[in-house]
């Protein structure tokens, strides 16, 4: 009697189990389906926009009309931007498309920043048109790599997740015609001769190079880089400091500077450039306890700060509070024009005042003795320029990097339609509309 | 004759306190500024009385948020020129004292209508019960309670408050620009009054602010998102170490190999372990968030670092081949 029972929970047991575990495959079948399809989408996108590239590029070359060519470059310069979108969903390790994402940015920069020009006034050179054949062609290729793939994937029946198995698993030699293809897709893009994109494709280089080239002065070692950290940061003990030399990766030489805090019982990190000495940024740990002093005391501390490390004529252009910290953006004050290359960011904890964090990036990559700070259009003339709807408020002169990355001097406007707030940089010597800015309001509480 | 002198300032003295004490203490509700200095950019409650004063007498419009940003900057500017004052925007002692002349204060209203999330307005002359919204204001009744959702996952671009309240605020007409002129109470009017006392009073140490600081081009949300990868991917680390964390995903957005906004970057498949086994979804600590402001204040402990590791447990021969730029807590970030 007992036995029967048992074999029949038994049974009951093993059925239910049985349906238990089919119902979770079916489950995770369907969403290894589903992610699949990603993929599947993400990579036919792709093809079928490479295919888009090359046509839109090719009848760029046919065209004589003004009017038609810059529409097909922004169409160019749309579909790259798809395109990378497209990568971006890819299961492949991020190395293995690199190029070719690179290559596609390139490209969408290059017709964007001729979609944007005016034809009439500079029409199209013979070494630009060059480009462009260069790039048809180029695209092209790829567009033929693509499509080998595309075929082999639907031939074969390929799923990306068991590709994306393999490459996770780091397996042996991959034996994989599609993998394979890419790299050779990537490999060729690396190889293309590289095209002139036009005035300096400066958007690729980082701060960090610009860093490297711009800085001046001498050489420090590791013991006065101690004592210019001490002296930053105001420290009397220089007995603890740990320094350490930054590796080959960052662009420029620099030291990594520890400093005990010993008032609040935590540490303050620094890199300090081994040329020149010149402080790149600091960081202190602590924990900031409640606001004491307002954010216009700490504005003034931190330009204290600033003035006690010799960076002279600094002027507050910014300042934010994030509850208990006040961030202060400094930019060059020379001759009444705001620098706004050369900024500085300070932190100011608002419980005690002092100064917990510090960045000189762009300052670092952008100071110079000497620009041309001659303007060649008035303040009214430049306003003439403007939105007739836009009621000015304030006006600077400042020096900006536009959307090019030029340095431009500029007429600076503050100006107000309805509720909002703009800012507007007019060129100083050519009149043209830099830059356009809508300032962001205060953003509202929402409670979830 | 002295001695007598002496007795008469005593007196006089005595009798200014006892004034100053007396008058202080009499207009119960109305409260002073603390004696600092209010700049633009600054929050807190010394704000909130500057907007109320301000939008007593009519120079400011918009809401009562406790943010000093650029519509209560221009407001404060166009006072100051209005009455010869020096304009920089600054609100000191001075106009301060003014104001405190011209306007009253209901601090306790004031706060109550923010502690509750109502829409109100607090323009001089008007009954102030037709001049507050629905209870729970627009936050609660949103007819797309999603939207906030929604809207982390487009691209950090500015986008200004009033898009996420889809209802109009039912805010008293706006009074001429410029000109201190009372206004007559003849507007919407609300609900009947609701019994004030049903509120329980809070403390006033909790943030009574409607609205906070975001740095130029993100929204809070895209700041929750990151500050939820960076939680999920250096807990544990230094602060230093979490801000190159963040930093990363910033300097990722910039780089023309990876994808263009922040959610994409942290999203793209098989870039952040925190992402794949789902601990981007623990709650970030204040800690994360800090360092994701510092990374967005332009921070950067890596100097423009795209990948990182963890030297104990990464086996990818690829990321051990990339150029190191340091060591920071566990992680190696390089090139």
């Amino acid at each position: 009697m007992i036995r029967n029972i048992l074999i029949g929970v038994l049974a009951a047991g093993v059925i239910g189990t049985g349906v238990w575990g089919y119902n979770e495959h079916q489950e995770k079948e369907a969403l290894v389906i589903q992610g699949e399809n990603t993929y599947q989408r993400a990579f036919h996108d792709l093809t079928y926009r490479v295919d888009l590239i090359n046509d839109e590029l090719g009848s760029t070359l046919a065209m004589n009309s003004k009017e038609r060519l810059s529409p097909s470059l922004s169409e160019v310069w749309k579909i790259t931007s798809e395109a990378q979108n497209d990568i971006g969903q890819f299961p492949l390790v991020l190395s293995s498309f690199s190029k070719t994402e690179e290559f596609l940015y390139k490209l969408g920069e290059f017709s964007y920043r001729h979609a944007v020009r005016d034809f009439d006034e500079e029409p199209l050179t013979e070494d630009e048109y060059e480009n462009l054949q260069t790039l048809y062609s180029q695209s092209e290729e790829i567009q033929t790599e693509m499509r080998n793939v595309q075929s082999k994937v639907l031939k074969d029946d390929v799923r990306w997740m068991d590709i994306n198995d393999q490459l996770q698993a780091q397996d042996e030699p991959l034996d994989n015609s599609i993998i394979d293809g890419f790299h050779i897709i990537d490999e060729k893009v690396g190889a293309f001769s590289e095209v002139d994109f036009g005035a300096g494709d400066s958007h690729l280089s980082s701060n960090a190079k610009e860093i490297a080239e711009n800085l001046s002065g001498e050489e420090i070692n590791e013991e006065e880089a101690r004592d210019k950290a001490a002296k930053f940061l105001d420290s009397g003990n220089k007995g603890n400091i740990d320094i350490e030399m930054a590796g080959e990766g960052l662009e420029y030489e620099a030291y990594t500077v520890t400093v005990p805090d010993e008032k609040h019982d935590t540490t303050t990190t620094m890199d300090i450039t081994k040329k020149g000495g010149h402080a790149v940024w600091m960081l202190n740990e602590r924990e900031v306890e409640e606001q004491k002093i307002s954010l216009s005391e700490a504005s003034e501390k931190a330009k204290a700060f600033l003035e006690r490390n010799e960076y002279d004529s600094m002027q507050l252009v910014d300042s934010k509070q994030y509850d208990n910290i006040g961030v202060f953006e400094f930019v060059v004050l020379k001759d009444d024009v705001r620098i706004y290359s050369d900024a500085i960011v300070l932190e100011v904890a608002l419980d005690q005042g002092d100064v917990i964090g510090f960045e000189a990036f762009p300052y670092l990559a952008n100071h110079k003795k000497d620009r041309d700070l001659e303007v060649s259009l008035t303040q009214e003339e430049a306003e003439e320029n403007l939105n007739p709807h836009l009621d000015v408020k304030e006006h600077h002169l400042g020096v900006i990097e536009n959307q090019l990355e030029e340095e431009v001097l500029c007429h600076e406007f503050y100006g107000v339609i309805d509720k909002d707030t703009f800012r507007i940089f007019i060129n100083a010597k050519s009149g043209r509309e830099e830059v356009v800015q809508k300032m962001q309001n205060p953003e509202r509480i929402f409670k979830g | 004759m002295k001695w007598y002198k002496g007795k008469t300032i005593q007196q006089l003295l005595f009798y200014i306190t006892f004034v100053c004490l007396f008058t202080m203490a009499l207009p119960v509700d109305t409260d002073a500024f603390s004696d600092q200095v209010v700049q633009k950019g600054a929050t807190g409650e010394d704000v909130v009385e500057l907007q109320a004063r301000l939008q007593y007498n009519g120079y400011y419009e918009g809401d009562i948020d406790g943010v000093f940003g650029w519509g209560t900057y221009w407001s404060v500017r166009n006072f100051q020129e209005k009455f010869e004052l020096e304009v920089d925007g600054l609100v000191g002692q001075k106009m301060k004292g003014m104001l405190e002349k011209a306007t009253e204060f209901d601090k306790e209203f004031v706060h109550r209508m923010l502690r509750e999330g109502r829409e109100f307005t607090y323009y001089g002359g008007v009954d102030k019960n037709i001049q507050k919204g629905p209870k729970g204001g627009k936050d609660k009744e949103d007819p797309k309670p999603k939207k906030d959702t929604q809207e982390t996952k487009q691209p950090a671009k500015e986008k200004a408050p009033d898009q996420a309240a889809p209802e109009p605020p039912a805010e008293a007409e706006t009074p001429e620009e410029g000109t201190p002129k009372r206004y007559p109470g003849e507007d919407i009017p609300d609900e009947t009054p609701a019994p004030e006392e049903a509120v329980p009073q809070e403390d006033d140490g909790v943030s009574i602010q409607k609205a906070v600081n975001v740095p130029e081009g993100y929204s809070d949300n895209d700041i929750n998102i990151m500050a939820q990868a960076v939680h999920g991917e250096a807990r544990g680390e230094p602060h230093v170490g979490k801000v190159a964390v963040a930093a990363v995903i910033l300097n990722r957005v910039q780089s023309p190999t990876f994808p263009n906004t922040v959610t994409d970057v942290i999203f793209e498949p098989r870039a952040f372990t925190a992402v794949a086994d789902g601990q981007i979804w623990l709650t970030p600590n204040e800690d994360a968030k800090k360092a994701v402001l510092d990374a967005i204040n332009g921070q950067d402990p890596t100097g423009n670092a795209l990948y990182y590791f963890n030297p104990d447990t990464a086996t990818s021969a690829w990321i051990w081949g990339r150029p190191q730029i340091k060591q920071i807590g566990k992680h190696v970030f390089c090139e």
